[in-house]
């Protein structure tokens, strides 16, 4: 089984400390790492590659310091690596960045999954792995949970939706979105590290994938951002401390006369 | 013309509230654009009822696509039907709910149109002067907030977060167009097959679509205390929350996991019990109406957060704030 997982490598943020002025995320000595999302993908590959045989390709689009990700998946225990860089996928939107990461598969041959984390944690689109099935023209799950069966060229899969789950049977090739039930991800081990830090991962540009530049970074992003800007997350309520027993009970009269001011009782 | 689009969602054949609250954004544009609002929706057995809701609700027009194979969502019939409509009327918005359905289906058609798509929006409007849609989502964890637009290309698509606003009012006067589509085998194929949809017994309401969400954090302390919150819920008809380190420690399924690496949810109300409120946590609930916080550390972050916060001991609150909802909720059905 051939196995292709595009990760994205995102800034550290669950230490982030917030600037309490402006409300926004001091981003100061934040380390990078791999999308924590992007690590169930991997390690579903992992497995899937154990159980069947097999390769597993990562790939990623990004600055060239991108590379120590495409390394650390390497260490889990992917077989290969690319590294999609170059100044002009800069700048690059959902639209821009699915049509370079389908570009990069299309020149990779043969492959029977394509599996990606459910969103990356900076961005928070979710919108690449659906676009690169949109792309490659292939069947596509998201919010996969389970893989309950592998088939010569079929694959059965459980989505987590609203309310439940469904089952679904796909041809492959095919693309998988994964969400955390799915695995539980393991750590690099001392000798996938020593092959991560041996092996040579190739730095593709445009012209290793046949992009069209016009496709590319803001020129091929349909979207401009207008404006950033920080929002206050305090709204500075009413702060009641419990110190004793009759405390309690005004705690739990503030409550109710809360739910009661805003009619959810 | 410059129409403007809502994706009317249906489940299992059954309409979902938020193509109501779609149609209470998309009203809105329309009147600034001053351009009819239309809903298009697909699936099988669509009920003569629910096209009229639509229109009540503020459709001017409802293109329904009615086929056997569109009975469930599979992603690639459900895009080459809206794809094909998209070409054929040429609207300038197109929006749809941020739901495991818009969020699938929209990336994989704003590809085909090459046309840029914002996910998960909490504000819409139209710019002044170019009459482009600003599209406003939480962005980096929440922490800011950024406008998007879509300047050159039409159809401008966004994804809008469920319960983000209100749904529109219906109004059994108004009256709309209804218009029906048909398409070949080659647009409704699929090469995934749906088998089932399998229920999960353990949401009764579900956390996205739910009004009021009680959650729970490490300050529960162990799995079997989840009872007092599964009760608080169900007293006020909510659904059950929880953080993700309590879903790391098996107290709690993931489908019930708030937060950046679970759901983002924006409820009426959110009861965060023993929930310090870490960035993640945070992510996931700020746009909620309103939020009461119960938790032991003074210092805690969710607090920062919270319309009502609560220093003490969820422990000895929660029990009393059920009995207490219960007389409450009594003494009010007898009057």
């Amino acid at each position: 089984m051939k196995i292709i997982v595009p990760i994205k490598q995102v800034p550290e943020t669950s230490n982030v400390k917030m600037d309490e002025e402006t409300g926004t995320m001091i981003r100061e000595g934040v380390e990078s790492i791999i999308n924590p999302l992007d690590l169930y993908a991997i390690e579903t590959a992992i497995r899937l590659k154990e159980q069947f045989c097999g390769e597993v390709t990562v790939i990623s689009m990004g600055p060239s310091k991108a590379i120590e990700a495409v390394k650390e998946a390497i260490a889990m225990g992917c077989n290969k690596g690319i590294l999609l860089s170059d100044r002009k996928f800069a700048g690059s939107d959902t639209w821009a960045t699915s049509y370079v990461i389908s570009q990069c598969i299309k020149k990779m041959g043969d492959f029977d999954l394509i599996l990606c984390g459910e969103r990356a944690t900076d961005g928070d689109t979710a919108q690449v792995g659906p676009g690169i099935a949109s792309f490659l023209d292939l069947s596509l799950s998201t919010f996969t949970s389970k893989i309950a069966k592998v088939g010569k060229d079929s694959i059965q899969v459980k989505r987590l939706v609203e309310g439940g789950y469904e089952l679904l049977d796909m041809e492959l090739p095919a693309v998988l979105t994964v969400v955390k039930e799915i695995s539980n991800p393991r750590l690099p081990t001392l000798k996938g590290k020593l092959k991560a830090k041996e092996i040579k991962i190739p730095i593709w540009g445009p012209q290793n994938i046949d992009a069209r530049d016009d496709y590319l970074g803001l020129k091929g992003s349909p979207t401009r951002v207008v404006k950033i800007f920080s929002q206050k997350i305090s709204r500075e309520g009413e702060k009641f401390i419990v110190r004793d027993e009759d405390d309690l009970n005004e705690a739990t009269d503030k409550i109710i006369d809360y739910l009661i001011l805003k009619e959810l009782i | 013309m410059t129409e403007v689009w809502t994706f009317a969602e249906q489940r299992q054949g059954i309409l979902n509230e938020v193509s109501f609250e779609l149609l209470n954004r998309g009203k809105k544009l329309a009147e600034k654009l001053n351009s009819p609002l239309t809903s298009v929706i697909l699936g099988y057995h669509i009920r003569k009822e629910d096209v009229d809701e639509l229109i009540s609700r503020g459709a001017d027009k409802v293109y329904v696509v009615d086929d056997k194979h569109l009975e469930n969502f599979l992603v690639e019939p459900y895009a080459r039907v809206l794809v094909s409509l998209l070409d054929e009327y040429n609207p300038h918005i197109f929006i749809a709910a941020a739901t495991t359905l818009g969020r699938t289906l929209m990336p994989y058609v704003a590809i085909r149109k090459k046309t840029g798509l914002t996910a998960d929006c909490t504000a819409l409007d139209i710019e002044e002067g170019t009459n482009n849609l600003l599209q406003t989502r939480p962005a980096i964890g929440g922490n800011i907030l950024a406008t998007i637009k879509t300047p050159n290309i039409r159809p401008q698509m966004a994804t809008v977060r469920p319960h983000s606003t209100k749904s529109a009012l219906p109004d059994r006067n108004r009256k709309g167009e209804v218009i029906y589509k048909e398409y070949d085998d080659e647009i409704l194929k699929s090469r995934t097959k749906f088998i089932k949809f399998i229920k999960d017994e353990s949401q009764q309401v579900t956390v996205q679509d739910a009004k009021i969400v009680v959650s729970a954090g490490r300050g529960i302390g162990r799995k079997e205390k989840f009872k007092m919150i599964n009760e608080l819920a169900e007293t006020l008809g909510g659904a059950v929350g929880a953080s993700r380190d309590v879903v790391d420690r098996g107290w709690k399924t993931y489908p019930h996991q708030i937060g950046l690496s679970g759901k983002t949810i924006s409820p009426s109300l959110y009861i965060a019990n023993g929930i310090s409120g870490s960035i993640q946590h945070i992510a996931g609930i700020q746009t909620s109406e309103n939020i009461i916080a119960i938790n032991k550390d003074p210092d805690a972050q969710i607090f920062k957060l919270a319309n009502l916060s609560i220093v003490g001991d969820l422990h000895e609150i929660v029990p009393l704030l059920i009995e207490r909802i219960k007389e409450y909720m009594a003494r009010k059905a007898k009057k």
